[in-house]
């Protein structure tokens, strides 16, 4: 299917219902915004556009956006416009050519421009409009219908490309057409260059769901927004739902509208998903897994996942709280050994993923998808009895110490069950002896109390470690700080960890 | 009768329209109502009634799935006629609603 396709069947049903909310202009309904789509489409084709580049904070754009490249036949390109100068121009030049809506702060910072990107403000964007006719025959299904470039730092940049077959099976299979009530809203904070602001427009657009739009996150304003238009649905990363929950508390503040809210995009702290249970118990917790490279959630835990977990007094089932959950049921997930072998129940191993939804294709470079449609995440994790996966993260983190690897995400995890630990960050650094050592970075809980006879100190975790694990994995280094570094899109920054302690910035205990 | 995903079908005698949501493995005829459907935007024939054999009605935001071909579609708007495949009803495909996760 087409993401044209998506739009038009929800506007014939949902006409006069508001599809985006909190706009410049006032609301926008189905109709609408089917109208403005069309109008930029035309602009687009009589341009001559052959992508369309959008460097912004949050707004009606996005899904104009989005919905008008896909009825001009072109790709929808989001990039990150916090990125140094030097990176946004090397993105922007593998962008073009194609025109690009940018926010005001980006052109001084392009020097002389881009070569066969022209740029146009927000405003000029959604007042455009154009001369040429926009064919109405079914769009094709395998054309790109979102290039998203990856955040790394080194080498090139790569871009994700999303065709419309992979973004449109992901909605059919996992939302339900016109699913959502009349009333209901979706708060979207997350940044249009995240795969997850892309499925939230896709998602509530199919389901019928109003979007609100935050232009970009703060606390503050995520919680005036919710609560001013009523915002029934929200996807959070973890990073952004700490300080959610702090300024809810701060202000005494329910959100008694607000009744599914979602997180993901990094490792979510288990002590943080249990205050945000007990700080919104009218509310249903989803934690959700994906990649960009799989059209965003190939794994759930749903709201009664979490409240059976939180209230079950076996070990096994109250563990899951930390688990993804189970696969979406229109996918295959294996583990699987570095041979490929799939792997049994609480091996662990590689996260493999087959699928409709699943594209694993790079601009410019041949498929990552294998002859028979599975892709290797790069993740590493494991699947319980019941079919609950775990993520472990990146096998690029994994330590190498004296031969044996082991996964940072495990002792991670054990270290998090610690009552007074509310964050770490395990990475392994050089080490004479080992090749490499163990190292954490340990954010302890604030209200941990001061234990005269038995201290949280270095030596107590790495014994809570070695008893739980074993001696290997217990962290050789131990350092305290307030915060861990993480990315804005909530993603943990070990390697800026990794490079401080690897350099010797602390000295060795 | 070409039923390529995304492409959209109405029902000659009632209010009908569905979207094919994944292919037949093999060439069948899709009906509504005990007629054949066209594709959405076409004239339909004049002199067609419903036929009260296919009157179970069909509704909005419903997937049907045919076991045999496995076509698989989407109400898009709901009518008076249920679905068939070379002349037999097609069953509910029933689905548990996924939480949002968007």
């Amino acid at each position: 299917m087409h993401l044209s396709s998506l739009l038009e069947i929800a506007t014939d049903a949902l006409g006069d219902r508001v599809a985006v909310a909190a706009c410049a202009g006032g609301a926008l309904t189905y109709q609408e915004l089917s109208e403005r789509v069309d109008a930029v489409a035309r602009h687009l084709a009589g341009a001559g556009a052959e992508r369309l580049v959008a460097v912004d904070v949050n707004s009606e754009a996005v899904p104009i956006g989005l919905f008008g490249a896909a009825r001009a036949a072109i790709p929808y390109v989001p990039v990150n416009y916090r990125l140094a100068d030097a990176q946004l121009c090397a993105i922007l030049e593998r962008a073009a050519p194609g025109l690009a809506v940018v926010e005001p702060s980006v052109p001084p910072r392009l020097g002389g421009g881009v070569p066969g990107l022209s740029l146009l403000s927000r405003d000029e964007f959604l007042a455009a409009d154009g001369p040429a006719r926009v064919h109405s025959a079914e769009g094709d299904p395998e054309d790109p219908a979102v290039l998203l470039f990856t955040s790394g730092t080194t080498g090139e940049p790569k871009a994700a490309v999303l065709r419309h077959r992979h973004l449109t099976s992901y909605v059919l299979e996992t939302v339900e057409f016109m699913g959502a009530d009349p009333e209901d809203a979706a708060l979207v904070s997350v940044p249009p260059y995240h795969i997850a602001g892309i499925a939230a427009v896709l998602s509530s657009v199919w389901s019928g769901r109003r979007l609100v739009y935050l232009p970009q996150f703060s606390a503050e304003t995520w919680v005036d927004l919710a609560a001013r238009e009523a915002v029934t649905h929200a996807m959070v990363v973890p990073t952004m739902l700490g300080r959610i929950l702090e300024v809810l508390a701060e202000r005494d503040e329910q959100l008694p509208a607000l009744r599914h809210l979602s997180y993901g995009g990094g490792r979510m702290p288990m002590a943080l998903v249990a205050r945000a249970l007990e700080q919104l118990p009218h509310v249903g917790l989803v934690n959700a897994y994906g990649l960009t490279e799989t059209s965003s959630t190939i794994a759930v835990l749903g709201p009664e996942d979490h409240r059976e977990a939180i209230g079950s007094t076996d070990p096994a089932v109250r563990h899951r709280l930390g688990s993804v959950g189970r696969p979406l049921p229109n996918l295959e997930v294996e583990i699987r050994d570095p041979s490929g072998a799939p792997l049994g129940a609480g091996a662990h191993g590689e996260i493999w993923v087959k699928g409709d939804q699943v594209s694993g294709e790079y601009l410019g470079r041949a498929s990552s998808v294998s002859a028979e449609g599975w892709l290797a995440t790069n993740d590493g994790g494991w699947l319980d009895e019941a079919g609950y996966l775990f993520v472990e993260g990146r096998l690029d983190d994994v330590i190498v110490r004296g031969g044996e690897n082991l996964s940072p995400g495990e002792i991670e995890e054990v270290l998090l069950s610690h009552p007074a630990v509310a964050d770490v960050a395990v990475f392994g650094v050089p080490d004479e002896e080992w090749g490499e050592a163990v190292a954490a970075v340990v954010v302890l809980v604030e209200s941990a109390d001061v234990d005269e006879d038995n201290p949280v100190d270095e030596d107590s975790l790495r014994a809570w470690v070695a008893e739980r694990l074993r001696s290997t994995r217990a962290p050789a280094r131990i350092e305290f700080r307030t915060e861990l570094p993480y990315s804005e899109t909530g993603k943990l920054l070990r390697r800026v960890l990794k490079a401080e302690l690897g350099a010797g910035a602390t000295p060795t205990p | 009768m070409d039923l390529k995903p995304g492409s959209r079908w109405a029902s000659q005698v009632c209010a009908t329209e569905v979207v094919v949501v994944r292919a037949s493995t093999e060439p069948v005829s899709l009906e509504c109502g005990g007629h054949p459907m066209a594709p959405v935007g076409e004239d339909r024939a004049a002199d067609l009634t419903l036929d009260p054999a296919f009157a179970g009605g069909s509704l909005i935001g419903k997937r049907f799935a045919d076991p045999e071909s496995g076509l698989e579609l989407l109400v898009t708007k709901a009518g008076e006629g249920n679905l068939a495949v070379n002349g037999v009803a097609i069953p509910l495909k029933e689905a548990k609603p996924l939480p949002s996760s968007d």
